[in-house]
């Protein structure tokens, strides 16, 4: 100990750390999405893979490059980048356009995350962000789905997906609607184990409610998910769907269905969570998710579009910052009003 | 509060414990190193005044600097010996302090010199309180604030419930908990005289769980005629500090920028009572105290008593450290200070010193991450701040927005937000920074 030559290293305390890193946790996302995602493989075959393949890649690609751009070391080993390619392929028609995915992509990320300062400093979620400009450029696009479960998923590509960039789109005569919009449009209702299972059209990560239930479960078990949020959620869309449900089961859609159906269950368990934009308190968590949830329900059943999950949560991720302030709990030994400013 | 049937607080953070190792082990006397430097700014406040010269021979306890003021206290001879120097020493904090130099007579009995008894019968609150200035009394629980000055009640004021501070939440030490198992006695005698000067009518002594052997013995010596109780609570970090006691054991919480007398309640580490207990009615001072030296790279970890004034590089040397040894600090992993050198001393202040080598600090030497509100930090505040908006203030040193309007100044820099930050972020070292900028601004 005594002899020359020996440095000890200065630090402030606390000398000791949880262990926990962004870089665990956003892996920790990764492989809860994994069995989503590989099951969206299983149900729409080839067109599933490329389109998950293609979000994602481009995805991480445009961080890599806009960060090198920058002239600062890239920033895709922390994994975020990842999650945002996987949940944004998750939220895409399975028979979309490579080209479009690839144009999501790069716009949600460059536009919604690099412009916004990177990672920390996203307002809105990116794969959100991404998705809400295809949906505004190609509604029809947007909005035409396959089947899942085809024959020959694993050996042909529906005609849409190599279409030629800044081409239209065709598409086989084999497009169906979502359950949702079979509701909205005729007043349809989708049989609930298929909708729990995923035995469903739609896209590529809604269509399994228990595999999206079971990641997050996982997230929450590791406390690398605040549960108050999809608890918020699903709580609110149960009870104001429900009491709508009560008053007219004919023109409402039973609590249920709404629960299990569109890109509920994957926006509040793996978008709406997304730490970025959600607040940090826990009374902001409550009411971050009821305004989620009424949002959804009243986009569902008196909007124009079939689903309203992405607005929600994007409305949501805006008033974050006001609701972390507007709940901020009372300081210890705080005097009365003093505590509130 | 309670949860789970033990009381505790709420939000606070699990630190690995890390107490095993020594917590079994007993007290034992440390040697003397072959040159004490006894600092005289060992505590808040003004430093003591040297009462003897360069070239005098000191006994073991006697008095070698006085009070300077109330807020000071006195400091006695660690051993006996020839007073080599009055000089500056360098100290936890970087700066010089002044300090005795004190070579100890080899082959001395080191008897400790008797002093005036301070009766606790016959004592007035007043003398007790003179009694415990002169006996050179701090908090050993590592805040060194003159134990004296809080026990001095303003006229008006009054004191209903006292607490007896055994909690030791911090990782590695051991202090307290073999105070406790050994000091016993010493511990009650203490109390009696703290109720004595405060008049508060009852005692409480707060033990974690995780000390159930400490509960377990002072539950059973606690004197019949004593009103109070031993509280065992939950295992959770910072119990220990008196704010997150009060809330937990009395369910009343000490007024932002106020003392804990505006809620009737005085809180007093369990050692800093033993050493009241102790010394008192021999008359003498504190000389030496209880410290856990352990951490990863200490080879014979334990609880030692160990001589104010002992050069960290002595003691080191005594315990032996393993090769690759790169951090010594003084205190536990949570709040203690990194030593910036082997050359400054243990002084009344040191809970314990824990050294980790280079493999153990690997968690510390992560990348830092941007805060990604994750709300961790959020969720472990025992005060109820928001680190993770305090922290993006202090990056753009907005200092006084982080004091008027996000309560700064209440943090007492427990270091829960730093230690759940996943991004890695030096949350509590910001806050210090602030704290000191917006002290500059208002004394401006």
């Amino acid at each position: 100990m005594a002899q020359a030559g020996k440095t000890l290293e200065i630090r402030t305390s606390p000398h000791v750390l949880s262990g926990n890193s962004v870089d665990t946790i956003m892996f920790n996302v990764v492989l809860a999405l994994l069995p989503i995602a590989a099951f969206a493989v299983f149900a729409f075959g080839l067109a599933g893979l490329l389109t998950l393949s293609m979000a994602v890649v481009s995805c991480v690609l445009t961080e890599h490059v806009i960060c090198r751009a920058a002239g600062k070391p890239s920033t895709v080993g922390d994994w975020s980048v990842t999650i945002t390619g996987l949940l944004y392929g998750l939220t895409l028609p399975p028979s979309l356009p490579l080209w479009m995915v690839a144009v999501g992509g790069v716009i949600g990320v460059a536009l919604g995350k690099a412009l916004f300062g990177g990672l920390g400093y996203n307002t809105f979620n990116p794969a959100l962000v991404g998705r809400a400009v295809l949906q505004a450029a190609f509604p029809v696009a947007m909005t035409s789905w396959i089947p899942g479960f085809g024959a020959g998923r694993f050996s042909s590509l529906p005609l849409s997906t190599l279409t030629l960039p800044l081409t239209t789109p065709e598409y086989d005569a084999l497009t169906s609607a979502t359950p949702l919009a079979l509701w909205k449009f005729s007043r349809e209702a989708t049989d609930t184990s298929d909708l729990a299972m995923g035995f469903i059209s739609g896209s590529a990560g809604e269509t399994s409610a228990v595999l999206i239930l079971l990641g997050g479960i996982y997230l929450i078990a590791r406390n690398m998910m605040n549960w108050r949020i999809p608890v918020s959620i699903f709580a609110t869309v149960a009870a104001f769907s429900g009491a709508l449900y009560l008053v007219d089961p004919t023109r409402y859609a039973s609590p249920v269905f709404m629960l299990l159906s569109g890109g509920l269950m994957l926006g509040a368990m793996f978008m709406a969570t997304d730490m970025v934009g959600s607040p940090m308190t826990s009374r902001g968590c409550y009411l971050y998710g009821a305004l989620i949830g009424l949002v959804t329900v009243v986009i569902r059943t008196w909007g124009g579009l079939p689903e309203g999950v992405m607005y929600a949560i994007l409305l949501g991720n805006a008033l974050t910052p006001h609701l972390d302030r507007w709940t901020r709990p009372r300081v210890y030994g705080a005097r009365g009003k003093e505590a509130a400013t | 509060m309670r949860l789970l049937g033990l009381k505790t607080f709420r939000h606070g953070v699990h630190p690995p414990e890390s107490k095993d190792e020594t917590s079994g082990l007993a007290i034992r006397q440390f040697p003397f190193a072959p040159l004490l430097i006894v600092p005289l700014v060992q505590h808040m406040g003004a430093p003591s005044l040297p009462v003897v010269e360069e070239g005098q021979e000191v006994q073991r306890g006697q008095r070698i600097a006085r009070a300077d003021g109330f807020m000071s206290v006195s400091m006695h001879a660690p051993a006996s010996g020839l007073i080599r120097r009055i000089a500056l020493a360098p100290s936890i904090s970087g700066r010089m302090v002044p300090a005795v130099y004190l070579e100890p007579f080899a082959g001395d009995t080191q008897e400790v010199e008797e002093g005036t008894p301070c009766p606790l019968d016959s004592a007035t609150p007043d003398e007790i309180i003179a009694a415990i200035q002169d006996a050179g009394v701090v908090g050993l629980g590592g805040a060194a604030f003159p134990t004296h000055v809080k026990l001095k009640i303003p006229e008006g004021k009054f004191v209903d419930t006292l607490i007896i501070n055994g909690i030791e939440c911090e990782p590695f030490l051991t202090t307290d908990h073999r105070v406790m198992l050994e000091q016993s006695k010493d511990i009650f005698v203490g109390i009696r005289y703290l109720l004595k000067v405060t008049g508060a009518k009852k005692v409480i002594i707060a033990i974690e769980a995780n000390k159930p052997d400490a509960a377990e013995l002072l539950g059973k010596e606690f004197p019949s005629d004593l009103d109070g109780s031993v509280e065992v609570l939950q295992v959770k970090y910072p119990q220990g500090a008196e704010k997150m006691l009060f809330s937990a054991l009395l369910g009343r919480e000490v007024p932002s920028r106020g003392l804990p007398l505006d809620i009737h309640a005085l809180c007093c580490n369990v050692a800093t009572a033993a050493q009241i207990g102790h010394l008192l009615p021999l008359g003498q001072g504190i000389h030496e105290r209880v410290i856990t030296v352990t951490g990863p790279a200490v080879k014979r970890k334990g609880n030692y008593r160990i001589p104010i004034g002992t050069p960290l590089r002595f003691l080191l040397d005594e315990v032996g450290v393993q090769d690759d040894v790169n951090r010594v600090f003084l205190g536990g992993p949570m709040m203690g200070a990194a030593a910036s050198s082997l050359d400054i001393s243990i002084t009344k202040g040191t809970s314990g010193v824990t050294a980790f080598t280079d493999s153990a600090a690997e968690r510390t030497h992560s990348q830092v991450y941007p805060c990604i509100r994750c709300g961790y930090c959020v969720d472990a505040c025992p005060i109820f701040l928001n680190p993770s908006s305090l922290g993006r203030l202090a990056a753009t040193e907005q200092f006084s927005t982080m004091a008027e309007e996000y309560n700064l100044m209440d943090c007492f820099e427990c270091g829960s937000c730093s230690f759940v930050c996943p991004s890695h972020i030096p949350l509590v070292q910001q806050f210090r920074a602030a704290k000191v900028q917006v002290r500059k601004a208002g004394a401006a």
